[in-house]
Order: C-alpha cells, then sequence, then structure tokens
C-alpha cells in the first residue's frame, strides 16, 4: 500500500504516487468527495510560468547547517538559491544558531559541449572539488531537466564519491520536467535523506518528536516543554548528526502535511517512528484533536486536557470578540495545497466568509493513508463547504479572472507573488510566510488581528488600485476562470 | 571557464528573458521546463516588470513533450497568449529541454508572424552561455525577425543626430534604469536623440522599429552587448564607438562625452560643439562643488573610514568604480575581481584598460567567475586599513566575516532595493559616493 521505497534512488512522483492533480473547479466538498473515488487532473490550453522541483528539493538540503549541495545542471538552474543563504542568515535566531555559516552551493555549471558527452565526470570532479573546499558533513547533488534528458548516471557518480570520501553524497531526483506537482521536491530531498542520511535507531528517546516544517518561528517547544519534550526540527537547521537519528524520536508531526507526507511516512515505516496522523493544529477544532493525538501517543492524555482548557480559557473570550469585528466578511485563500486548508479552517473561526480559494494542487490523501490528516475534509467537516474552489499551479491568469469577479474584502496568501493581484484590484491583501504564525488557539487570534489590520488599513491598496498596470485583456477576465481547463473529472 | 563554480553572479541563457521584461509592453514567451521563470524571478527578484515573473506563458515542459517534442504545446500556449495578454511584442525563448529534444521553435514562429504578430524566437537553452551573453542573441534576434519588417518607413542612417545606445544590461545591472537615462540625459544635453530601447525612458516598440533611422550607435561595454554593435554595424552600416566601461564620476563621464562628442562630428551630426562643450563644463561644475564641500569630511573624519576596496563585479563595474574609487574618492583598490565569465578574447583589453587608471601603481585584476573562489581568495589577503568590499549580497557575509565596510551593488542581491538609482554619469559618481559614506556613518551608533 504505502508508495514509499528507500530500495530506489529515485522517488515516485506525486501524480504516480498520490494521484495528486493541478487542475480542478468545483467546491470543497466535491473536491473531497471526488478525492476518495480517483479524482482525474485536467490539463490547460494555457498556461504560465510553474513552480519546479527543484527549489523545493533545495531549500531542504541548503538550509542543514553543514551540508554542501550541488545543482548538476546549467548554471541557470541554482539561480534563486541566493534566496535561501538569506533565509538561513536572517531567520538563524528563531533556531537558536548564533553563527549561521555561509551556504554552500556549487553549480556544475553544464555546457553544450557536456549535453553531447555527458556531464558525469564532470559531477565526480565537481563534488571532489567541493568536498575539498568545504569540509562539509554531507553532499546533495539536485538533478535538473538537462541532466536528466541527457541521461548522467548521477546515482553511479554519488556512490562511488561516498565510498571515496567517506561522507554521504546523496543523489536527489528533481529534475523539473518529471511532475507538474512541485512538492514532489519535497520528497525527493526526503527520499534521499531517507535513504542514505537517517540512521537505525540505537534507542528510543521518550524526550523528542520530530516537527518537519520549513523555518518557521519555533512555538513547537513551549507547547511540548507542557508534555516534558522537545522538538527535534527537521529538516531546515538541523544538521547531518542530528538528522541521522531523527531515528529515534518517539514520534513524528507536521507543520505542513503536504510538505512532511514522505518523510513522515518513512519515519514510521522504515525507521519505526510513529507519526501523529491528525492534521497540524490550525482552528479551535482541529487544535482539539491534534493537542489530544499528542497526549495519546505520549500516554498524558489528562495534561492534553489541562492544556485545552487553560488555553481555550485564555484565548476564546478574546477570538470571540475579534470575530464581533470580522464578522460577514468575505475572503479568498490563495496558497499551497495544506496551508491553504488551514486558512479557510482559520478564517472560518474569525467569524469570515470564504468566498473561494485558489490553491497549488491536491493531494487526495497523504502518504500515511490517513483520513485524520486530511486538512481539507477536516475543513469541509468542521466548518461547512468552500465555494469557487480552484486548483491551480499558480496560474496566475485564472486568479486574476477569479478575484475579478468575487471581489471579496480581504486576499489571504502564501507564496510570492500573489498578493500583487488582490492590490492591483483594491483588495487588502495579506501574505504571512511563518507558516506557524497562525497555528494553535493563540494563532487564530494573531493571524486574526492581522486580517483586522489589512483590512482596516487599506489606504495603499485603493491608491495602488488606481493607477495599478493590467496586462491582462478585456475579453479574459470576461471569460469564466476555468475556460482553457480541458478534461473531464471522475463521475 | 567550464568547471565547477560556487555563488554564480549571473544566470544561464534564459536569463535573457529579463532583456525582453525590460522592453514596455513586451513579453517572454518560455519554450522550456517549469522552472525556468522562477529560477529567473528569484535571481534578480523585484523583476516582473509588465508581464514577466508568473505572468509570462510558459509550455512547462513535462514527460510528454520531452519524449514526442513541445511543438503543438507551444502552438497552443502562443495562440491562447493573444486571447489573454495584451501586448506589444512577443519573443519565444528556448530553454534547455526544448534545445535537447530540436523543437524546431523558428518555423512555429514564423508561421506567426506570416499572419502579422510581432513575434520573434531565440535560442537561449541555459547551456548555450550566460545571460551576458544572450542578451545580445535576444536583440539581434529582434532586429533580424521584428524591427527589419518595418525597413520602409524607417530609412537607414536617415537621422544624423539620432544614435541607439546599448549599455546596461536590464536587471543584471542593478542601476540599468537609471543608467540608460543618465547616458540618455546627457546626450540629449548635445542635442542627440537617444534611443535607449529598455526600461521607462525607452518609447517602447515605436523606438525600436526607428533603430535603422540612427546615425551611429554608441556602446558603453566592456565586452557584452558588442555582438549587436557588430550586427548592427553590418546590416545597416552604422558605425558605433565603444566606451570600455561605465562612466562614474567626472573624469570618466567627461571622457566618455567627448568621445561620443568628437564621434558624433566626425559622423555629420549637426551638433554646436561650442554648446556642447559649455553643458559638459556645466556638469562637471556641478559636480566639481560637491566634492568640494566634501573633501573636508574625507580628509578628516577621525573616526575612521575605509581606505582599500576590494570589488566582484562585472567587468564594466570594476573599471568604472575602481578608477572613480582610486582618484575622485581616495579609496584604493586593491585586488579585483571579475565574476562576469568574460571570454579570454576580451580579457586583454580589459587588463590594459585598468592599467590606464594609474602610472604609479599596478591594481592586481582576476577574472573568476567562480565568485566562492574569489571571497576565499578575499580571506587571505590582508591589507592595513579598513576595507571596503563592493558585491552582491553573497558579499555581506564575506564582508562581516572580515571586519569590512560593504556595500551592496551587483546581483544577486536580496540586501539592497534599488529602483531608478544611476551609478553612471557625474551625479552617479555622487550617489557612489553617498551609498559607500552612508553605510559607512550607518556602522557607528
Amino acid at each position: 500500500m504505502s508508495q514509499v521505497n528507500l530500495q530506489v534512488p529515485d522517488v515516485a512522483i506525486r501524480e504516480i504516487r498520490l494521484n495528486s492533480i493541478t487542475g480542478f473547479q468545483g467546491s470543497a466538498e466535491e473536491l473531497v468527495q471526488r478525492s476518495r473515488c480517483g479524482l482525474k487532473d485536467k490539463n490547460r490550453s494555457f498556461s504560465q510560468c510553474l513552480g519546479c522541483s527543484v527549489s523545493q528539493a533545495a531549500c531542504m538540503v541548503i538550509l542543514i547547517q553543514d551540508a554542501a549541495v550541488i545543482s548538476h545542471g546549467p548554471v541557470g538552474c541554482s539561480s534563486c538559491y541566493h534566496e535561501y543563504a538569506f533565509t538561513y542568515r536572517v531567520n538563524s535566531p528563531l533556531r537558536g544558531v548564533e553563527k549561521p555559516t555561509q551556504r554552500k552551493i556549487f553549480s556544475t555549471n553544464l555546457q553544450e559541449t557536456d549535453t553531447v558527452y555527458g556531464g558525469a565526470q564532470k559531477l565526480a570532479d565537481g563534488i571532489r572539488e567541493v568536498h575539498q573546499r568545504t569540509r562539509p558533513n554531507a553532499v546533495f547533488v539536485l538533478t535538473t531537466c538537462a541532466a536528466g534528458i541527457i541521461g548522467d548516471d548521477t546515482e553511479s557518480v554519488c556512490k562511488e564519491a561516498e565510498l571515496e570520501l567517506q561522507i554521504p553524497v546523496v543523489a536527489i531526483f528533481c529534475e523539473g520536467f518529471r511532475s507538474k506537482v512541485w512538492t514532489t521536491g519535497f520528497d525527493a530531498s526526503y527520499h534521499g535523506i531517507a535513504r542514505k542520511l537517517i540512521k537505525p535507531a540505537r534507542k528510543r528517546r521518550t524526550d523528542v518528536i520530530n516537527v518537519i516544517n520549513f523555518w518557521g518561528s519555533d512555538i513547537f517547544s513551549e507547547w511540548f516543554a507542557a508534555f516534558g519534550v522537545k522538538p527535534n526540527y527537521i529538516t531546515p537547521y538541523s544538521t547531518v548528526e542530528s538528522l541521522a537519528w531523527s531515528s529515534e524520536a518517539i514520534a513524528t508531526v507536521q507543520a505542513c502535511p503536504t510538505l512532511g507526507s514522505y518523510l513522515g511516512a518513512a519515519l514510521e515505516q522504515e525507521y519505526g517512528v510513529p507519526e501523529i496522523k491528525a492534521a497540524p493544529p490550525y482552528g479551535v477544532a482541529q487544535t482539539d484533536r491534534w493537542f489530544r493525538a499528542l497526549g495519546r501517543t505520549l500516554h498524558q492524555e489528562e495534561r492534553a486536557e489541562e492544556l485545552i482548557a487553560a488555553k481555550k480559557a485564555e484565548y476564546l473570550p478574546k477570538i470571540a470578540a475579534l470575530r464581533q469585528k470580522l464578522q460577514r466578511k468575505t475572503a479568498f485563500v490563495t496558497a499551497g495545497a495544506g496551508h491553504g486548508h488551514a486558512l479557510l479552517s482559520i478564517l472560518s473561526e474569525l467569524g469570515l466568509q470564504a468566498k473561494g480559494a485558489a490553491l497549488f494542487h491536491h493531494d487526495p490523501l497523504y502518504d500515511n493513508g490517513s483520513e485524520e490528516s486530511d486538512l481539507l475534509a477536516q475543513r469541509v467537516k468542521d466548518y461547512g463547504d468552500v465555494p469557487n474552489f480552484n486548483i491551480c499551479n499558480k496560474q496566475e491568469f485564472e486568479l486574476v479572472n477569479t478575484l475579478n469577479r468575487l471581489r471579496p474584502d480581504v486576499l489571504l496568501a502564501r507564496h510570492g507573488g500573489m498578493t500583487l493581484w488582490g492590490s492591483k484590484l483594491g483588495i487588502p491583501s495579506l501574505l504571512i510566510g511563518d507558516e506557524h504564525f497562525s497555528m494553535g488557539y493563540e494563532g487564530i487570534l494573531r493571524y486574526g488581528e492581522r486580517i483586522l489590520e489589512t483590512i482596516e488599513n487599506d489606504e495603499f491598496v485603493k491608491n495602488l488600485a488606481k493607477h495599478a498596470v493590467n496586462p491582462y485583456t478585456k475579453w479574459w477576465l470576461s471569460q469564466e476562470p476555468d475556460t482553457f481547463l480541458d478534461g473531464s473529472p471522475c463521475e | 571557464m567550464s568547471g565547477i563554480i560556487e555563488q554564480e553572479r549571473y544566470t544561464c541563457a534564459i536569463g535573457a528573458l529579463q532583456s525582453v521584461v525590460a522592453i514596455p509592453k513586451a513579453v517572454p514567451i518560455l519554450h522550456s521546463g517549469p522552472g525556468c521563470g522562477t529560477m529567473i524571478q528569484g535571481f534578480f527578484e523585484r523583476s516582473t516588470g509588465y508581464a514577466g515573473g508568473s505572468t509570462s506563458p510558459c509550455t512547462n515542459f513535462s514527460e510528454r513533450e520531452v519524449v514526442f517534442g513541445g511543438i503543438q504545446r507551444l502552438r497552443q500556449i502562443i495562440t491562447n497568449t493573444y486571447k489573454v495578454l495584451d501586448t506589444d511584442l512577443q519573443v519565444v525563448l528556448t530553454g534547455c529541454t526544448a534545445g535537447i529534444v530540436g523543437d524546431d521553435v523558428a518555423s512555429l514562429v514564423e508561421e506567426f508572424r506570416g499572419e502579422g504578430r510581432p513575434i520573434v524566437a531565440v535560442e537561449t537553452p541555459g547551456f548555450k552561455c550566460n545571460n551576458f551573453e544572450a542578451h545580445s542573441l535576444v536583440v539581434n534576434a529582434i532586429i533580424d525577425q521584428y524591427v527589419g519588417l518595418f525597413h520602409d518607413q524607417n530609412p537607414v542612417r536617415s537621422e544624423k543626430n539620432t544614435v541607439n545606445l546599448f549599455a546596461s544590461l536590464p536587471y543584471q545591472d542593478p542601476f540599468w534604469k537609471g543608467n540608460l537615462g543618465e547616458y540618455k540625459r546627457l546626450l540629449e544635453g548635445f542635442g542627440l536623440k537617444v534611443h535607449v530601447l529598455f526600461g521607462p525612458k525607452s518609447e517602447g516598440i515605436s523606438e525600436w522599429k526607428e533603430i535603422p533611422r540612427a546615425n551611429f550607435n554608441v556602446l558603453v561595454s566592456p565586452w557584452y552587448g558588442q555582438p549587436i554593435a557588430e550586427h548592427l554595424e553590418e546590416r545597416y552600416g552604422q558605425p558605433y564607438t565603444w566606451f570600455p566601461h561605465i562612466p562614474i564620476g567626472a573624469n570618466e563621464s567627461e571622457r566618455f562625452l567627448r568621445q561620443v562628442l568628437n564621434f558624433a562630428v566626425e559622423q555629420g551630426a549637426d551638433i554646436d560643439e561650442a554648446v556642447a562643450v559649455e553643458f559638459i563644463r556645466r556638469e562637471r561644475e556641478a559636480y566639481c562643488q560637491e566634492i568640494d564641500n566634501l573633501a573636508v569630511f574625507l580628509l578628516e573624519f577621525r573616526y575612521g573610514l575605509p581606505n582599500h576596496v576590494h570589488i566582484l563585479h562585472d567587468a564594466g563595474y570594476v573599471l568604472g568604480l575602481s578608477k572613480f574609487l582610486l582618484h575622485e574618492v581616495g579609496i584604493i583598490p586593491k585586488e579585483q575581481f571579475i565574476v562576469d565569465n568574460t571570454p579570454e578574447k576580451f580579457q586583454e583589453q580589459i587588463k590594459a584598460e585598468l592599467k590606464t587608471a594609474s602610472d604609479k601603481r599596478d591594481i592586481p585584476l582576476i577574472f573568476e567567475p567562480d565568485a566562492g573562489k574569489a571571497q576565499d581568495a578575499i580571506r587571505e589577503l590582508s591589507h592595513s586599513g579598513r576595507g571596503l568590499i563592493i558585491g552582491s549580497g553573497w558579499d555581506k557575509e564575506l564582508a562581516k566575516e572580515k571586519h569590512d565596510d560593504f556595500l551592496s551593488a551587483a546581483a544577486p542581491s536580496p540586501y539592497r532595493l534599488v529602483l531608478t538609482t544611476n551609478y553612471a554619469g557625474f551625479s552617479g559618481g555622487l550617489r557612489v559616493i553617498e551609498d559607500i559614506y552612508g553605510a559607512v556613518l550607518a556602522t557607528y551608533r
């Protein structure tokens, strides 16, 4: 049943492994129902630049403290990685890294002749040079479209280098053309990490829980402290050593189920670390469930109930007061799959009405196969349906069209670039990058305050809208948003 | 040159899609893998323009196109681009996937052109060259496939006082908008009409159509962009005058203006030389007043100012900044690093140009596209006094390690916002001074 297979070098893409899709127009409830009966994807006859698996794969390895990363491809395929070097430096205080070291990022810089004669030798030489120059505790090699199509045997090159250098040299297969679901890149890195870095547990540590996450604020330390445990944040800011022993943790939780799906399942299946299946704690109902699941796993059910009661006593009245101010406002959400579902739960909790959503892809179920982890299903169950539910892999033209029709009071986004279009239409738009910001009962309050502030302080967007440049044609803005979406979903 | 490199300071050929984004109302259409556009957007940041970034149409190669070819997909995307986006010029750029698969993009684009569409195709697979070189490929393709259609209305060399200017690379030069605007302002001070072709000071495609009318071309560059000037000379018989780097500050700006002035007169432009000379004098005077006023600070500030500099930049900035800082600011250029992957055939003339900076000192110059290596070299160096590093965002960490002052002036840099600031010209020199000492003074709290 499980699609985790660490025997092979490359991970199966999400379209095949999970039946994930990138094209859908309908309602949230419809999508959840169809997800249980063989969801079919739809293609587009117009498309704009997508994200790419390599960037997702890259961020999960570049931010490992003591590793070096090589992009095996032309120089352009690692062009945006300087942004992760910035992230590493800027967010290091959140994870107690006092002296963030420079990120070590290389490109094999493939040339035209390499596409004819192959780039394997260059990679082999490159790995040795990187080892000599940076003395890393592991080297990650990310493949690219060019390296993939010319057929370089990256796996063998890495194996040989590993034997010679006596450090893990991990090939990560994340060529962009292989998948339309760029979160496949996360899976690719996790697959490499689970295959080559993680070691069988020497013992079980009852005081550590793995948290698979990006690089958000450290909220888990405080929550876990109440249970006498500590978070082991993976993979950003972890070390090669701390990753290796993530196999010894008592459990794994997900900050975002679509992010950590594969690693959570691999840790459970291959290393015996149970994954807490409850979807992350966004919204009151789901936060209750999550703390209870945590309590069960740690055999501290009573502690969990105490904590839930105390936090609710503190935060629910404040949330209720805030709800008065936000009642009947309308919102539209655009984000990646997991976090988008979370935001939809939170806005209902705050009394806002969800007018629709545009999320980048949809996984019918995650690698653990558990319906408990399906944040969207929980959202529909807890708060009802969401109309105008669009799955589009960052197809800006569909978003602009939809926003122009729906004109919500506020646009809630996560993933850069999308707030621009809310603002151009004069819609107050909010992006919170830190995915931990809105977690838990306190997170609802924090996020709600930001929504209120965004709606109240609308002078900037109103002014921006007056002079906004719009490259979209009048014809397009008067069509239905799914005009270029074809195929038919399962009935 | 073709080995592994760390911390690339440029991107691959398809990065020249930003040269399309820089043309008002033009749109790049990518026939490439899904990530190419995002990578380029991530490299330059805040570089979306009218229809770049997430707005750009893209075929997003999948396994199917890799196996069966992507021409049908591209036809569909181009057809629908006309329905969805309102643009004046479309430039199709290919990525590695299309390049290796061997799609015949040129023929397809020609079909659309046959239907009267203003559309151009360029091969820019990432493995072909970097964006410094691909910029010329893009510009020459537009000249051949688009500008060439309007020869009837635009007789060759029909305007004596009109010039086409090729200088800053859009986005790769963080100050491109300001620089192009300043070159235009300065040359218009002589009575020339200047086509800058990119950015807000360009008239967009109407200006491109009039490229043939120009009497001559002005190339301000150490090496990149030269194939454009060569191509125009061959195609329209337009000669060009070549200034070897960005002119920063009074000395080089004046030298630049005099060079163009002399060339314009030689080419029979209708210019009143006395007026032009007076214009240059006034520009210089305004500049000198500022330096005069500033000199006391530069000479006397007792709490510490940098006395030497390492620059990691493209050849044009390394030359321009080195000369400027040495003669007009009093900061001594020590080892300098050119990180733009300068082709070998241009390296000797660039070295020779730097030698003209001083007859009493030798400024060590290293061509090193592997900027990680350049940084390692700087780590090993030690000079007395307070150091300054001018480079990209990557070098902020290096400067911190060395306790040097730092100015972010090269791509990529997440640490600095640049809108329409110029470093070229007299005013550009003053701005460099403001930026350096602004950063220095900010260290005093």
